[in-house]
């Protein structure tokens, strides 16, 4: 079986697929992409069904080794890519043969980057899916030989040497794997995509609109509190993880402090006692007591995700039509986009199946 | 709650479903309080709408007095999933089909060596030890919520006696299968993790064992019942302090 050598590791690599499902009973979160938008382009590029799982890296200085011939595909923040020391484009499929080397530099707009290879990383899902949750122990790169069973569990960032075993691939379903890639000589972009679509999680704006559907305890923050959420810009503070985005700014106050503790959905903006908000992302605690304003539209979570500690926001309210409204053009956009270059995608397959 | 007796449905006027973001609804028990009744309903809810997981419908999230429901938002919206929920809450549930809760007994080792804060408890209720654990192991617990992490199941209600409030200054590190208890609530932590509850002695069965189906021994809407063990019924049950 041909295989991915990770020389370094980088800042933070983590395996994810689209996320863990169904399994908050248990407790456990999410998981996932924090930035879906690059994700998906990253699979669609090299022919991947959407829920394939692939490398999540933060910050930059990730690289690695062809163990076998495979095609890969980088997306997300704006860095450096280098193919045996010579520069490629992002957002394209790429041909490595056996001991290329692919070098992510370090990002210079944007944080999160993604890197699919052509039929997945094959690992074995841990309840459903492989997304890694380095705070729980679950999902990535399993040990199973390992004596101990505790030994044997995931939730590990990938390491110096680890090796990602790969379908083969000589695969028959991948589309990209047309007439127009054949003809061309390795590391060739397959298919280029327009800077527009590239673009779409990073911060263009000098300030970035975090889109709300108000919810939850909305209505439990006074019309004084919420004009001074929705007036006033917050900033991105240094504690932001995969688990969430702490802001700062005018500080918001609840009338009530006390409430049992329930589920807490994707993008939910809680109001702890200080009054600083955090949006909470996909590896969010499962049930929560602090008081929420409502949630972050998806399509702004991704590119929140995507903004560095000391980026300015702006929430504004929208209604629940105008978030699925743009959802849904979101999702179309992706599919003609796809359509246009010839790659085939299957958006509307519902979340946390797995297609392969 | 005639309608429970009954087995039916939810009336409309027992919750509320809120918005909960693009893509889910949250159900709000009328009244906001942790009890029997409101564990009750909550799992019958989550009974009538276990069905729609994986079609209409992607994750149940049940706590205390809520029902998170999540959906695909490509697949459907607010508007088109709100009648689904609200008739299939209505539904009647023949529950006499249904897996009834299960009724788990978990050993525990209380003393002072392998639960810290049993003396202070004690001390701070004028209590003994011994009355302590005593109070503590007499109880049938209801598992109401499972979540802060993979396995932590919160148990309800402790006896008014044993009500402590966290400590001031939690934990950097609470042993896995530490007994702890907080306000009105009692749980085991299922892995070492930091932790502001007072503890009361150390459980040798793993609450969360990802490698095993099922992975966890209880689920919400289960009865829990400790059973005080010696150190060395501890060690032969596996634990290790």
């Amino acid at each position: 079986m041909s295989s991915l050598r990770i020389i370094s590791p980088g800042v933070l690599s983590l395996l994810q697929d689209a996320g863990r499902f169904g399994q908050g009973q248990l407790g456990l979160t999410q998981g996932g992409p924090l930035d879906q938008h690059s994700f998906r382009w990253a699979n669609t590029l090299v022919g991947n069904p959407i829920n394939t799982t692939l490398i999540e890296h933060s910050v930059g200085g990730l690289i690695v080794q062809a163990q076998g011939a495979c095609t890969v595909a980088v997306t997300g923040a704006t860095l450096p890519l280098s193919h045996n020391g010579h520069a490629v484009p992002c957002w394209q499929a790429i041909h490595l043969a056996p001991g290329d080397e692919l070098a992510l530099g370090n990002v210079s707009q944007g944080l999160r980057v993604y890197l699919a290879v052509q039929g997945g990383i094959q690992v074995a899902p841990q309840f459903g899916s492989t997304a890694t949750v380095m705070r729980e122990g679950i999902g990535g790169l399993l040990h199973p030989a390992a004596d101990n069973p505790q030994h044997r569990l995931g939730g590990h960032k990938l390491h110096a040497n680890d090796c990602l075993p790969l379908a083969s691939t000589n695969l028959t379903r991948v589309s990209l794997a047309g007439a127009t890639k054949n003809t061309m000589p390795q590391s060739t972009p397959v298919a280029p995509l327009p800077p527009a679509v590239t673009q779409q999680t990073l911060p263009s704006a000098a300030i970035l609109r975090l889109r709300i559907i108000e919810g939850y305890q909305a209505t439990l923050f006074s019309a004084i509190e919420r004009a001074r959420f929705y007036l006033n810009p917050y900033r991105v503070s240094p504690k932001c993880d995969r688990m969430g985005y702490k802001l700062t700014g005018s500080a918001i106050r609840c009338s009530t402090q006390q409430l049992l503790s329930e589920g807490i959905s994707a993008g939910a903006v809680q109001i702890p006692p200080d009054g600083q908000p955090i949006v909470l992302l996909n590896d969010r605690q499962t049930l929560g007591g602090y008081p929420k304003m409502g949630n972050v539209l998806s399509l702004d979570c991704w590119a929140l995700a995507q903004a560095t500690p000391g980026t300015e926001v702006q929430f504004a309210p929208i209604s629940v039509e105008d978030a699925h409204n743009a959802l849904q053009l979101d999702a179309a956009r992706f599919t003609r986009e796809a359509q246009r270059l010839g790659l085939t995608s299957a958006l509307t397959q519902p979340q946390g199946r797995h297609h392969d | 709650m005639s309608a429970l007796t009954r087995a039916g449905g939810l009336a409309a006027t027992d919750y509320t479903l809120t918005i909960a973001g693009e893509n889910a609804f949250i159900l709000y028990l009328a009244t906001q309080q942790i009890s029997p009744t409101a564990a009750q309903q909550i799992a019958l809810a989550a009974t009538q709408l276990t069905p729609m997981v994986g079609q209409q419908l992607v994750e149940l999230l049940p706590s205390y007095a809520s029902l998170l429901i999540v959906f695909d938002p490509l697949q459907h919206s607010h508007l088109s999933i709100k009648p689904l929920l609200v008739q299939a809450l209505a539904t009647p549930v023949n529950l006499l089909g249904q897996s009834p809760a299960k009724r788990v007994e978990l050993p525990v080792w209380y003393s002072e060596q392998s639960g810290p804060d049993l003396l202070t408890v004690a001390t701070a209720k004028g209590l003994t030890p011994a009355e302590v654990i005593n109070l503590h192991s007499n109880m049938c617990y209801q598992v109401y919520a499972i979540g802060f992490a993979p396995g932590f199941a919160y148990l309800g209600e402790l006896p008014e006696a044993l009500t402590m409030p966290r400590l001031s200054s939690p934990r950097a590190t609470v042993p896995a299968g530490s007994l702890a208890i907080a306000d009105r609530q009692t749980a085991i932590y299922p892995a070492a993790s930091p932790g502001g509850w007072h503890l009361l002695g150390r459980c040798p069965i793993a609450m969360f064992t990802p490698w095993q189906s099922p992975a966890m021994p209880v689920a919400v809407g289960d009865h829990v019942q400790f059973i005080p063990i010696s150190e060395r019924e501890f060690t032969l049950l596996g634990g290790t302090l």
